[in-house]
């Protein structure tokens, strides 16, 4: 048990953080040493891997050990399972950036450190219980993804992409700022327990200021998960920035804004629920519909998986609108098997990339089996689990299931989402199939270049990750035993104020309803 | 035989090594075929090996001697449950269960009744044929497609035999992405569209099943733990389902079965899939993954929501369904000009029949219904392979295109009467004991749809009969028909059995009868009571 009030255990409690950051920052200098190069470039990259490993070593010693009750950041396996995920995916993108860069012809020794930046700022994302630490988080963050997404000067897209990233990103976290002010102004606390606990004393949930800095606070995080009425960016910016760092964009980044998400969703506002619930809901089911269906029009891998990113941004919504600490959970365990998966198809698509800018539309990849075989049933793997298909796709059905579960499981079973979740994913289908079938049904045009093998660290990260889709698939128990532990701390103490009016939900009613079995219960325990 | 099969323990592995070894098999395939592959490149300099390159080598005939082994270890060895299996009972046997993601409840259990039995028999059975068959006419990536063969096999079969709904899921799909692969690569002109049309027909209703699977999970959940739960008998046996909950839940599952049978109006992935896909595709599609829908609402869709199932008004629109279907089909199949188009739709007026069986809830009907899964199974699978065979040689499936061929390939006019003759239904085959059995049985029940049901019989012989005559009989009148050279001694190889087996089920079936007893009896008993019971308790007063 840490008591954040002391120094010396609250330095405890953000060791992983440090020790990024100062790597960051150590880097930083190492990097400015030098000129620009290939090697230094790479040199810089595998130091930079270093650190997150480094990182992640810290991490995964933590899961488990400790835990706190107070202070502006939380001491919960939630938070060290989310950078366990965020770490795992700056190793890959580091990992993949330096070959990519390579290829692409990229120089900069920095753009590894940006990478650690903002990892940094996702780790207190992950972990932040205080509107402040929140913002920190956010701003740090996104500003190393503007600059990272523009790295490709040379590509005009990758300009065009950064500008719109940036000044949506900007809009966005004003949206964001706005409504943390008002929550303040109707609460009077930052922090997110007190919050929680104030809208119960002090009777706010159906006070306007608090309900207006909620739905502030929605569209601020809507941006960030590119959540549909506010994806317009993502397909721009996946597009134009360099592959590693687009990949960590549509996983990384996104674990890291849903983190934060759930965790003031659920420690903030479980007793607006009613309020949020509907809203959250509507987002959605537009993210999975309007996501996967667009989805189904692009021809550019790196739009196609722009647009799938949308799609599992509404899938996660979901899981949100649950409501629940299993929603937290499933989220979890969701972001692990989505990062992998992302991190394997954009591995394969940055090995096919033609020189330049790194682009890669379907017609690339026509009969890829016939002269890549390993790459094209590794892509399939990828592709079936992010279509959530059993077996083939492993751990992406469990992840699916996982919040299916939990969205059913909730004191207000979430049937209408479930369906629509299923009724989206066969929409899904139709793109993901489309990239096996042009892999492996079409005739590789006459004359087109053979691609290279994988070769270094890009392979390394093909085989992994298709290893690890496929293992956690067979054998999840022990990573399910984790994500069932990482649940955010919920200070409030669920009275029976809290407890909504009988609605049925969706469809159908529940025999025997069933509350939402305790959810501390496990908390700080390790499997 | 019974006794030495216990003494080594066969009973307790047998299931899972049936599902074991095709994944087995099918991982050496393809690591041979990989490293195959790389030989060749490194040979020729570039990894140039385009499909019309690659003949029939060496190379390709190591994978099919190979997944020939295989299956016909398999087949042996499923052979041990018609002798081990005890038909005097209802309770599951040869079961094996084994926990594999406890925090969520999902075990491993397997375990068979007379009606999974048989189907697990027919489908070991057709494998190997299927294997026999596709022996010439797989000249492509020939390891990657006898790896998926194999890989479908555990997915049909894990269906059977699975009592964890959970893992009955996760086998529903699993087979569904081999077949895609097998009608997309090795199939005819249209074989993307129609290979894209089966995975999307097949996954929608699938997802929908799922959702339902995951609500009855949770609903028997133990409630200290809330660990959810998904043994079969636990559901059956504990779920408590509010009557408008189990409409929506029977329409998922419903929805899942009745694409896959596929009942009317969800046949239209059918006939596409069916042309397009290559012979031993089409085989594998008729004789066993259409029988898992069928299966599907014997084992879980009706036996779960028997109120939602045996509602009167919804159980009246399947039956009606059904009933279409069995004409539908058999009318369609009157006026197609492509043989292989006029079997597929045969097959949807086949099922029909099934549906009728299953659905009329007579003990007699639903062993009726069985034994036309059964004899469908053989007959449809003859009459894919005598196509594929006659394909192979002329190139066309028109049946305009063939006439008065039975002088010229005497053995092949010989077995494709036979095998149409059964397909009709003649007594004295395999596939007059089934329909007889579902008419009798739903005459006791619905009189008004088993006579409607009886004169289609008359369509079929039309259909097969007219068709056979333009094929075989008219006049011989087209020149490229003259020097067709007739079945080899593969190819006879391949029918012996089927024949053997539709002669001896139209003679003798009580063998299977008795094993399936059993089963359609617990069926029937099963949902008449529940029914009974849940309408009586709904229904204030139970007045009906």
């Amino acid at each position: 048990m840490l008591d954040l009030s002391l120094p010396l255990h609250l330095t405890i409690a953000v060791v992983p953080e440090l020790i990024v950051m100062v790597g960051a920052m150590l880097l930083l200098l190492w990097a400015a040493w030098r000129p620009e190069s290939a090697a230094h470039q790479r040199a810089v990259g595998i130091a930079a891997i270093g650190v997150a490993v480094l990182g992640l070593v810290a991490v995964s010693y933590y899961v488990g050990r400790f835990e706190a009750t107070d202070g502006a950041i939380a001491v919960d396996n939630f938070r060290w399972l989310m950078s366990i995920v965020i770490l795992i995916g700056t190793i890959a993108t580091i990992a993949l950036g330096i070959e990519d860069n390579e290829r692409v012809g990229i120089h900069f020794a920095e753009s590894h450190v940006l990478v650690l930046l903002a990892s940094s700022g996702m780790m207190l994302l992950a972990g932040a219980r205080d509107l402040m630490m929140i913002f920190l988080g956010i701003e740090l963050m996104s500003i190393a993804m503007y600059a990272l997404a523009g790295m490709n000067r040379r590509n005009p897209r990758s300009a065009e992409g950064a500008l719109k990233y940036f000044l949506l990103g900007a809009f966005s976290t004003a949206f964001m700022l706005y409504g943390m002010a008002l929550i303040y102004g109707a609460t009077g606390s930052v922090r997110l327990a007190e919050i929680g606990e104030r809208v119960l004393t002090m009777n706010l949930v159906a006070s306007p200021i608090f309900l207006i800095g909620i739905a502030m606070l929605l569209v601020g995080f809507g941006f960030k998960v590119s959540s549909v009425p506010f994806h317009m960016y993502a397909p721009d910016v996946y597009e134009g920035a360099p592959t590693a760092i687009t990949a960590y964009m549509a996983a990384t980044v996104k674990a890291a804004a849903f983190a934060a998400f759930i965790r003031i969703w659920l420690e903030a506002f479980p007793l607006a629920a009613d309020a949020w619930r509907p809203a959250v809901a509507v987002l959605a089911i537009a993210t999975m519909i309007i996501g996967n269906a667009v989805g189904l029009a692009q021809r550019n891998l790196k739009r196609l998986l722009a647009y799938s990113s949308i799609g599992h941004a509404g899938y996660l919504l979901v899981a949100i609108a649950a409501g629940t600490s299993q929603g937290a959970s499933a989220m979890v365990f969701y972001l692990l098997a989505y990062t992998i998966a992302t991190f394997g198809a954009f591995a394969v698509i940055s090995m096919l990339g033609r020189p330049g800018d790194g682009r890669v539309t379907t017609d690339d990849i026509s009969g890829l089996w016939h002269v890549q075989p390993s790459m094209a049933i590794a892509m399939s793997i990828f592709m079936l689990a992010l279509l959530g298909f059993p077996f083939f796709g492993g751990a992406g059905f469990l992840a699916k299931w996982y919040i299916i579960k939990a969205a059913l499981e909730a004191a207000e079973p979430q049937t209408m989402l479930v369906v629509v979740m299923a009724i989206t994913s066969v929409i899904a289908a139709g793109y993901y199939l489309y990239v096996v079938m042009v892999m492996f049904m079409r005739v590789r045009p006459e004359g087109s270049v053979v691609p290279a093998g994988a070769t270094g660290m890009t392979r390394a990260i093909i085989v992994v990750a298709a290893a690890l889709t496929i293992g956690i698939g067979l054998v999840p128990d022990l990573i399910i035993r984790y994500a069932n532990i990482a649940r955010p701390r919920i200070a409030v103490p669920r009275t029976a104020a809290m407890i909504p009016p009988v609605a049925p939900g969706g469809a159908f009613g529940r025999a025997t309803p069933r509350g939402d079995p305790a959810p501390d219960a496990s908390v700080g325990r390790a499997p | 035989m019974a006794a030495l099969l216990n003494s080594i323990g066969y009973d307790g592995w047998i299931l899972p090594a049936l599902l074991l070894l095709p994944l087995l098999g099918a991982a050496v395939l393809w690591m041979h075929g990989a490293t195959g592959t790389r030989r060749d490149a490194r040979v020729t300099g570039a990894a140039l090996v385009t499909p019309a390159d690659e003949v029939l080598s060496g190379r390709a005939a190591w994978p099919r001697m190979a997944a020939l082994i295989i299956f016909g270890l398999e087949f042996v060895l499923s052979l041990g449950l018609w002798f081990t299996f005890d038909p005097a009972t209802s309770a599951w046997q040869s079961r094996f269960q084994m926990p594999w993601i406890p925090v969520w409840g999902v075990t491993v259990d397997l375990g068979i009744d007379g009606i999974a039995l048989m189907m697990v028999l027919l489908t070991t059975f057709i494998m190997v044929l299927a294997v026999a068959g596709s022996w010439t006419s797989i000249r492509q990536k020939a390891h990657a497609y006898y790896a998926l063969l194999m890989v479908l096999t555990t997915g049909m079969l894990g269906v059977f035999v699975a009592l964890d709904v959970f893992l009955f899921y996760v086998m529903w799909e699993v087979m569904l992405v081999p077949m895609y692969f097998i009608i997309g690569i090795w199939g005819g002109q249209r074989r993307i569209y129609a290979s894209l049309k089966f995975f999307l027909y097949t996954m929608i209703g699938g997802l929908l099943m799922l959702v339902g699977i995951v609500y009855l999970g949770l609903n028997v959940a133990d409630p200290v733990t809330g660990i959810p739960n998904f043994s079969y008998d636990v559901i059956l046996q504990q779920a408590n389902v509010p009557h408008s909950a189990a409409l929506w839940l029977f329409g998922a599952f419903f929805l899942a079965f009745a694409v896959k049978v596929p009942m009317f109006p969800f046949h239209t992935w059918l006939p596409d899939a069916h042309v397009e896909a290559p012979t031993a595709g089409s085989v594998i599609l008729a004789s066993v993954m259409l029988k898992l829908g069928a299966f599907g609402f014997l084992r879980l869709a009706v036996p779960f929501f028997p109120t939602a199932a045996m509602d009167d008004t919804i159980r009246m629109i399947i039956l009606v369904l059904a009933v279409i279907g069995i004409v539908y089909g058999a009318l369609l199949s009157l006026v197609q000009p492509d043989f292989k188009k006029l079997v597929a739709y045969s097959s949807v007026s086949h099922l029909g029949f099934v549906m009728l069986g299953i659905f009329a809830l007579t003990v007699q009907s639903v062993q009726g219904a069985v034994m036309v899964m059964i004899s469908h199974g053989i007959s449809t699978g003859a009459l894919f392979f005598l196509i594929g065979m006659v394909y192979e040689r002329r190139h066309t499936r028109e049946i305009a295109a063939y006439g008065g061929i039975a002088r010229v390939i005497p053995l092949f006019a010989t077995l494709l009467v036979i095998v149409a003759l059964s397909s009709i239904g003649v007594p004295g085959t395999n596939g007059f004991i089934g329909e007889f059995l579902v008419l009798i049985g739903a005459f006791r029940t619905y009189p008004m749809l088993a006579v409607i049901a009886t004169t289609v019989v008359i369509l079929a012989a039309a259909y097969l009969l007219w068709a056979v005559q333009r094929i075989i009989f008219n006049p011989l009148d087209k020149p490229e028909n003259e020097h067709i050279p007739d079945l080899n001694r593969r190819e006879l190889l391949v029918m012996a059995p089927l024949i053997a087996a539709i002669i001896w089920m139209g003679v003798y079936p009580a063998p299977i009868l008795r094993r399936t007893e059993a089963a359609a009896e617990r069926f029937v008993r099963l949902v008449e009571t529940r029914s009974a019971v849940d309408q009586a308790t709904t229904v204030p007063g139970g007045a009906r």
